[in-house]
């Protein structure tokens, strides 16, 4: 088990720069989650971990060794890197134990271990029974069950996950998402997922990288991802909420009450020069009073559980809030706000 | 970047590959250029400025382009015809149709051009049989050039078919709705989409038409040499048949002129369709389809009657002439003999020959493409789009110059004896051969192409991610999954070469004679009972693989075998 590491990596075709700088480092065992809109480079940088695009500068290493730089680039068919792809590529013409046994096969694993090897990775997948099937034959989900037992028959230091669920249908992604935790449990590989849904992030990994435009904006775990958004393009990416303008006020830090009504309407066109986030849940509909802020509804509309309301500021600006009761359009309340968080200015 | 992804047994492999193909697309175009341009000096009695000056050179450049010009006309309006309804209606027993009206494009051109000259004339069996022969002295209306433009009409009409057939079923079902919901009237949409939306291909097919009927050998030969009225590519073959390599230069300049007009005639083609090429948007699930109503009936008798023209009775007329003791004798009770099919197997020494020599070139010219599409076709696909598209229209070269142009090519380089070795080619099967691989190289890889880029290149990553290497990969994953377009790649080139006629008919020499060659020869020589009955047994070959390749297609992409869909 070795740290996976990518230092100062940068990748262009021909005249396009997709990822420019990254460095990260991958914990053995962890389970980390590229996060972000799509052309936004995660797949390019999937593709180098495999090995499949070397790096155009920058170095990956895993451990001490080297896989990818300038100088030098191992091949992927000698990285025993597992991986699932999103159409699941299985091959049509071998059956699953097939498919499954296809890496024991090259890397000329023969026999009854071969046998009890391809026997294991179906029973982590629950697809014993369908060893003799082919792929054309089983389900999307039971299609990419094949692929993840394959990519770890292998017992693979690393696995890489493309996308894995965009081709499943909801139901289905709940029950793979368990699957995915249950293999990881298990196998204790390094996983690196890649997907642009933030709530399939969110519950699977234990950090997660958001990239936008090539650049990464915020290492972090999922909790201080949602609480503590570096700027306003991931505030406005991660979670629901509403980014407002305010006065000037210094980044990455937590307002309360007092100083957040003062710089919420103290903001006027030459003086709203910081952003701030407001999630949904730290606003407070309240009796008037001199402490509240006054705000109009604009729309509320019935999501089940609870309603979603959107009001307007005095000076227009539009606030997301949470309410257990139906409330007419056009109609005046007044709300605290309980907390907010500072964000940084895009660059 | 290219290198950098291949291991070294793959990178010696393209190489050697990439060489080969230099070898044989480029070296014969390259030696037929060298001898016309070192041919062009500005004296008077040069060998070009011979050609050039020539009358018998412009005679022949003026009625190749009349045969052609006219089969052009007749080959769009076939096929046109043809595509749309086929395509775009109701009709029933759709495949069938499609592929009898594709056979005389496989057909080969001597036994079409044999077919029609039993059909008409005084001589005709058939007509005899029914007593309605004219009399005896007046001439065979298929000793023309009007006889000629309509046989190369209906061998390239099938060329025109196909690329509007291709667009018609690629123009989205979406588009006649949307014109409906105008309410158009079907004629109306007809005239204001569907012919304006395939217009592009209409052009590219007619082109194709133009350009296959210009290099044409067998139908000009067969109709034309009788009474004299040459062509260029006769006229090639009458200069090296009456004077030998003498007149080598003179030959290649004539050959240079073929070439050109072929080549000006592509680019054209290309102009033109670049020009009015639409991008369509849309679905393509479901094709257009009208509903002919109580029209359908009438339209399938009208295409029945057509294709039984063009197709049924000539071979009917050819089957006939080969079950007749001789030409002028109708056919009943008494005269019926299968003395013509009892000789082609016992007495004719020249017969059993060439069918086994057609079978060995068309056997091993397949086999030998085949083993070389596989790696061909996969370091082809590694290869940057740009590239890519430069080397497939370098190996398309060969293929789309005439054969004939294409056998004074290879005469050229192989006239004299191989260097360092000593062994002379010509006069033997091996130069035969030689030109096969040359001018059948495309035809073999265009399947397997198709079904490679089909691929999904996950497939691959996925075997590399389990550590196989590129030979594995390409052993255990991509043959696998592309064998059905290998085998078929195979089969076309066994079809198409088997029957070969044009390039053989320069390269062959006694005891190396071909099938194509055989019927010319024996039909020059005035035994068309025989020629006819060795052409019998030519098309049920012919049918036979195509019903064969048919068999396969489910298996095989969309696109791959002409006659299917």
């Amino acid at each position: 088990m070795a740290r996976l590491i990518l230092h100062n990596v940068c990748k262009q075709f021909s005249e396009q720069r997709v990822i420019n700088n990254l460095n990260l480092s991958i914990e053995p065992g962890s389970f980390v989650a590229l996060l972000g809109p799509s052309g936004c480079g995660k797949s390019t940088i999937l593709r180098m971990l495999a090995g499949f695009e070397p790096v155009s500068s920058g170095e990956i290493r895993h451990g001490e060794r080297c896989l990818s730089s300038e100088q030098q680039h191992v091949p992927t068919e000698a990285r025993n890197f597992g991986m699932v792809f999103q159409s699941y590529a299985l091959w049509p013409h071998m059956t699953v134990a097939e498919n499954v046994g296809y890496p024991l096969k090259i890397k000329k694993i023969k026999g009854v271990e071969k046998e009890q090897r391809i026997k294991d990775a179906l029973s982590v997948v629950e697809l014993e029974d369908y060893a003799n099937r082919l792929p054309s034959q089983l389900s999307g989900g039971q299609r990419q069950r094949v692929a993840l037992a394959r990519s770890l028959v292998t017992e693979p230091d690393v696995v890489l996950f493309d996308e894995p669920l965009a081709n499943l249908d909801r139901h289905l992604r709940a029950t793979m998402e368990a699957t995915f935790r249950a293999f990881h449990k298990r196998t204790k590989a390094t996983i690196v997922y890649v997907t642009h849904d933030q709530s399939e992030a969110m519950s699977l990994a234990d950090h997660i990288a958001v990239l936008h435009k090539g650049q990464l904006v915020q290492w972090a775990t999922p909790e201080e991802l949602y609480n503590t958004p570096k700027n306003t393009w991931l505030a406005n990416f991660i979670g629901r909420g509403s980014v407002l303008k305010v006065a000037a006020i210094e980044p990455l830090q937590y307002v309360k009450t007092d100083t957040l009504h003062q710089i919420v309407q103290m903001v006027n066109a030459s003086a709203a020069t910081s952003s701030i986030l407001i999630r949904p849940h730290d606003i407070q509909f309240v009796e008037e009073n001199v402490d509240a802020l006054s705000v109009q509804v604009r729309t509320c509309i019935f999501r089940g559980e609870r309603y979603d309301v959107e009001l307007i500021l005095n000076d227009g600006q539009a606030l997301l809030a949470y309410s257990e009761y139906p409330m007419i359009e056009g109609s005046k309340h007044y709300v605290r706000l309980i907390q907010a968080w500072a964000l940084e200015e895009d660059v | 970047m290219l290198i950098r992804s291949l291991d070294s047994q793959l990178r010696w492999l393209s190489l050697l590959l990439f060489l080969l193909i230099a070898l044989i697309s480029l070296l014969p175009s390259l030696r037929l250029l060298t001898e016309a341009v070192t041919s062009v000096s500005f004296t008077a009695s040069s060998p070009l400025s011979d050609v050039l000056s020539s009358e018998r050179t412009w005679r022949a450049l003026k009625n190749s382009f009349y045969t052609s010009s006219l089969g052009t006309l007749i080959a769009v309006l076939l096929g046109s015809g043809f595509a749309f309804i086929v395509s775009l209606t109701n009709i029933r027993r759709r495949p069938l149709w499609v592929f009898c009206f594709m056979l005389p494009m496989m057909i080969p051109p001597q036994v079409t051009a044999l077919s029609w000259l039993q059909l008409f004339g005084p001589a005709s069996p058939l007509l005899n049989t029914f007593g309605i022969a004219p009399a005896l002295g007046s001439a065979n209306p298929m000793y023309s050039a009007e006889g000629i433009a309509l046989l190369l009409g209906i061998q390239s009409a099938p060329l025109v078919f196909l690329a509007l057939r291709t667009q018609l079923m690629n123009l989205p079902q979406d588009m006649v709705e949307a014109a409906r919901m105008a309410s158009a009237s079907q004629f109306r949409i007809w005239i204001d989409i569907i012919v304006p939306l395939s217009r592009s291909a209409l052009v590219a097919g007619a082109a194709l038409a133009f350009v296959s009927s210009l290099g044409n050998f067998g139908i000009p030969a067969m109709l034309g040499i009788p009474i004299n009225y040459l062509v260029l590519p006769t006229l090639i073959y009458q200069q090296m048949a009456g004077f030998g390599e003498d007149i080598l230069s003179e030959v290649a300049g004539l050959s240079m002129i073929i070439a050109l007009l072929v080549l000006a005639g592509m680019l054209l083609q290309q102009w033109l369709q670049q020009r009015s090429q639409y991008a369509l948007i849309g679905h393509t699930t479901q094709p257009i389809f009208f509903d002919l109503k109580k029209a359908r009936m009438p339209t399938e008798f009208a295409l029945g009657m057509v294709l039984s023209f063009i197709l049924v009775i000539p071979l009917i007329g050819l089957i006939i002439s080969s079950f007749v003791p001789a030409l002028g004798m109708p056919l009943n009770s008494n005269t019926f003999t299968l003395n013509a099919y009892v000789e082609m197997v016992s007495n004719q020494g020249s017969t059993a020959r060439a069918f086994v020599n057609s079978g060995m070139l068309a056997f091993f010219t397949a086999m030998v493409l085949m083993l070389v599409c596989l790696p061909l076709g996969y370091l082809l696909m590694r290869l940057p789009m740009r590239v890519r598209s430069v080397v497939a229209s370098l190996i398309e070269v060969p293929y789309a110059i005439p054969g004939i142009v294409l056998a004074i090519a290879f005469i050229l380089l192989f006239a004299k004896p191989l260097p360092i070795i000593n062994v002379s080619l010509y006069g033997t099967l091996g130069i035969i051969f030689l030109a096969y691989l040359s001018c059948f190289l495309s035809v073999c890889l265009k399947p397997v192409m198709t079904a490679m880029s089909l691929l999904d290149a996950s497939l691959e990553e996925a075997a590399q991610l389990a550590g196989a290497n590129s030979i594995q990969r390409l052993m255990h994953i991509i043959l696998p999954l592309t064998a059905p377009a290998f085998f078929a790649g195979g089969l076309l080139v066994f079809l198409i070469s088997i029957n070969e006629l044009t390039v053989s008919a320069l390269l062959w020499s006694a005891g190396n004679e071909t099938l194509g060659v055989l019927i010319f020869n024996l039909d020059e020589s005035g035994d068309s009972v025989l020629a006819s009955a060795i052409s019998v047994l030519v098309v049920l070959l012919v049918a036979s693989l195509m019903a064969l390749l048919s068999l396969l297609a489910p298996r095989l992409p969309k696109g791959i075998i002409p006659w299917h869909d």
